[in-house]
């Protein structure tokens, strides 16, 4: 087990190289300092000393790969993709393009976005399941039928529209929640609830036909079968042993997307002003801070790599027929 | 004359490919069969005939020419504008414009002014459109019975046009579609009509009222909607055929060569999966953006411009949504290399390049193609995403995402504008509707496992 985990481990380190090469030919080679930072002064005849200038206080100002005036080991290190990509593998994001500790930016980000995304995980989990099972109970009756259409119309739905008509009716018109807005502590409960519950709505129809699938899988199977034989009811064998074997495939999916919490979700943060890692996310594209933009890029594809892994050995932890070697 | 942006080629392109597979797949026994009892499901005709008049309206509008406008005064501009199709069927309803906010319907501005009356002394209400309801004179009195004439004639024409379009079909078949025990064409001529009624009463109506209300700046809201339709096709499908051959040779060469190139694959697939979607389009538009901006002597107009990165923002896309598809062909052709036919193939001697087109290839388009139909409701919603955060299609071009940005302001108003918000919804609502409930047809209809 150990063995198999410093092996992904060891696996890990080449695509978070691949990430950090990728990323750095995006923001670095396709398009120069040069080019970023008249981007960033606005005017298209700023002079190179301007130029020169946003760079020097960035740090952009080294050559890219190689730098020829220093001696040594400086010759690779005094350069834009060893201060700038390399320090990404000790979480030395370093500092925004405006000057704030990107790393102390994070830290107090997460909690928002995380006080949003563990409810709306727990809560739509739950939410499908439920209505995934009452459908199967419900197979070949109109009831089903109507609910899958129900699933399919809730999923041509726009995500946005969930999000504005939320507000407009359960913030604006009758006033139960605040539109948006957060606050640290206990205070925060009341601004998160209109977020969870749009999130919950919005992910309803995927969720529930997916659950249902597996559901489904899971019922064709030979003990289900007997398990009628033997004189179950339906509810029993739904619940007894439906639920208990496709829990496998449901806490595997969950595994995965258990480290991207911290992410927060873009579009729900900066509807809701909810000051998470999301909205810092839409903040830095909107304002073009390549230094944030980067850093998010690594961090994320970091968690989802932690997470590939978690689902491994989750598989082996719930699963006693699964063995890693 | 004709001009081409480069999406209007893509466009043409993909239509012409989608006619050759229609043609190949149903010269194939194995694709007919399944294709077949697509044609046969009522949901499955029902959401294709949308999509199909959707898709008219996206070609329509991508053939470009040069058009004089006949201005309000009867004379013709002089200098010509590049118009598609579209837009000159569209001509009433395009250059109607008001000078701001107005309601469906309405035959005054949304919001008071200051305005002059016949006595010459300014009063402070609510003015009337220019264009909108200006064949009325008393629009407080006469307007919903005039409002109810021209549907009233709209749906007779309809009808009627509905009526030939039954008696051609009965001429060319030689017996009506109803009575036939082939529900497609039944469930198909019932969808047009209600396509012809829409369109007959909206057609009878647009050139006299707004009917989805004007924006900001005077537009009608109706033009912009459906002006986004080829936007939103654009989208889906040019996104689908950048990713379709990466995704389907890398995964083919990762399951049937396995070694070091499986490796290099699996690899490079994992790699791109792990960033972020969101923020890789962020980050790639970002770029692009600084490209455009450094270069603007490649982009001389708006439009190219606008077109440049419609078309960038779906090869993005396309690169970054391969993975998906990529792992699902590859774990498929894993299995189909050890079937006996393929094992045989080999033994035979044929080259192997030769065993992935003909052996391994047709074995796994039933993925490709449930993929393809499947994907392709997500892009047109994630389009309007994308647009909100501002790294989606050019704030010039018209698509359900930008009109869902600006109405997000509009929301804030008081009182609130909402005609703008709806008209998107509603009209990305029945795109995504109908694409879906297809996609949920087509897998039925090409799973294995669905058929026991």
């Amino acid at each position: 087990m150990i063995n198999y985990i410093l092996r992904r481990l060891l696996y890990v380190l080449p695509v978070l190289v691949g990430v950090n090469i990728l990323t750095f030919l995006l923001f670095f080679v396709v398009n120069t300092p040069d080019d970023m930072a008249r981007m960033q002064l606005g005017d298209k005849h700023v002079s190179q000393a301007a130029v020169d200038n946003w760079k020097a206080q960035r740090g952009y100002d080294l050559p890219l790969l190689w730098n020829e005036e220093e001696e040594g080991f400086a010759q690779a290190s005094k350069t834009i993709f060893f201060e700038k990509s390399v320090g990404l593998f000790v979480f030395d994001l370093g500092a925004s393009d405006n000057g704030r500790d990107i790393i102390a930016d994070i830290s107090q980000r997460m909690w928002p976005s995380l006080a949003i995304a563990i409810p709306s995980l727990i809560f739509g989990v739950l939410a499908n399941i439920t209505f995934a099972l009452l459908l199967i109970f419900y197979r070949g009756s109109y009831l089903e039928f109507g609910g899958l259409f129900i699933c399919i119309t809730l999923m041509s739905i726009s995500g946005l529209f969930y999000i504005i008509a939320g507000q407009y009716f359960i913030g604006k018109l009758l006033v139960l929640t605040p539109i948006s807005g957060y606050a640290p502590g206990m205070d925060a409960v009341k601004f998160i609830i209109l977020p969870v519950l749009i999130g919950i709505v919005g992910g309803l129809g995927s969720g529930v036909r997916w659950y249902r699938t597996l559901f489904l899988e899971e019922s064709a199977k030979d003990y289900v079968r007997t398990a009628k034989a033997k004189g179950l009811s339906d509810l029993q064998i739904l619940f007894k042993h439906v639920l208990k074997n496709a829990l496998i495939p449901i806490l595997t999916g969950i595994v995965v997307i258990l480290p991207l919490l911290f992410m927060g979700s873009l579009i729900t943060e900066s509807f809701f002003g909810i000051p998470g890692l999301g909205s810092y996310t839409i903040d830095a594209i909107s304002s073009q801070d390549f230094a944030i933009v980067r850093s998010m890029v690594f961090l994320g594809s970091f968690l989802y790599i932690i997470g590939l892994l978690l689902t491994d050995i989750s598989y082996t932890l719930v699963d006693p027929r699964v063995r890693l070697d | 004359m004709l001009t081409l942006l480069w999406t209007d080629i893509a466009v043409f392109a993909l239509v012409i490919a989608g006619m050759y597979g229609a043609w190949a797949s149903s010269k194939k026994e194995h694709l007919r069969r399944p294709w077949g009892q697509v044609f046969e499901s009522t949901v499955g005709v029902v959401s294709l005939t949308m999509l199909l008049v959707f898709i008219l309206v996206g070609v329509l509008d991508s053939v470009r020419i040069q058009h004089h406008d006949t201005l309000a005064s009867g004379e013709v501009s002089e200098h010509a504008k590049t118009l598609s199709l579209l837009d000159i069927v569209l001509t009433p309803i395009r250059t109607r414009v008001e000078k701001t906010y107005s309601m469906p319907f309405a035959h005054t501005a949304y919001a008071k002014e200051m305005v002059a009356d016949s006595n010459g002394q300014s009063q402070w209400h609510y003015p009337r459109l220019v264009f909108a309801v200006s064949h009325l004179a008393y629009p407080e009195v006469e307007k919903t019975s005039d409002i109810g004439n021209k549907i009233l004639m709209g749906v007779a024409v309809a009808v009627l046009v509905w009526l030939l379009l039954i008696l051609f079909i009965t001429g060319i078949r030689g017996q009506h579609p109803f009575k036939q025990d082939t529900n497609g064409l039944k469930s198909c001529v019932w969808t047009l009509l209600a396509v012809f009624l829409l369109l007959g009463a909206t057609a009878n109506l647009a050139p006299y009222y707004h009917i989805l209300g004007t924006d900001k700046v005077g537009e009608d809201v109706l033009y912009q909607a459906i002006k986004s339709i080829r936007t939103g096709l654009v989208i889906g499908a040019l996104t689908t055929i950048v990713m379709l051959p990466i995704a389907i040779s890398l995964g083919l060469m990762a399951g049937f060569f396995r070694g070091w190139v499986d490796d290099v694959i699996q690899y490079l697939y994992t790699t791109l999966s792990s960033i972020p979607g969101v923020l890789l389009i962020a980050a790639a538009i970002l770029m692009a953006q600084v490209y455009m901006a450094n270069n603007p002597e490649l982009f001389t107009t708006l439009e190219d411009r606008a077109d440049m990165r419609l078309l960038l923002l779906c090869m993005i896309l396309g690169v970054t949504s391969w993975t998906g598809l990529c792992r699902l062909l590859r774990a498929e052709t894993l299995k189909i290399r050890e079937m006996d036919y393929v094992v045989a193939a080999q033994a035979l001697g044929v080259k192997r390049l030769q065993i992935l087109k003909r052996h391994v290839l047709p074995n796994v388009m039933h993925l490709v193609m449930i993929t393809v139909v499947l994907d392709f409701s997500g892009l047109v919603l994630a389009e309007a995403v994308l647009s909100y955060i501002n790294i989606g299609v050019d704030p010039s071009t018209y698509s359900w995402g930008n009109m869902i940005n600006t109405s997000r302001l509009e929301m804030a108003r008081e009182p609130i504008v909402w005609w703008s918000l709806a008209a998107s919804f509603v009209f990305m609502f029945t795109l995504v509707l109908a694409a879906n409930l297809f996609a949920d047809v087509v897998r039925d209809a090409f799973d294995p496992r669905a058929n026991n």
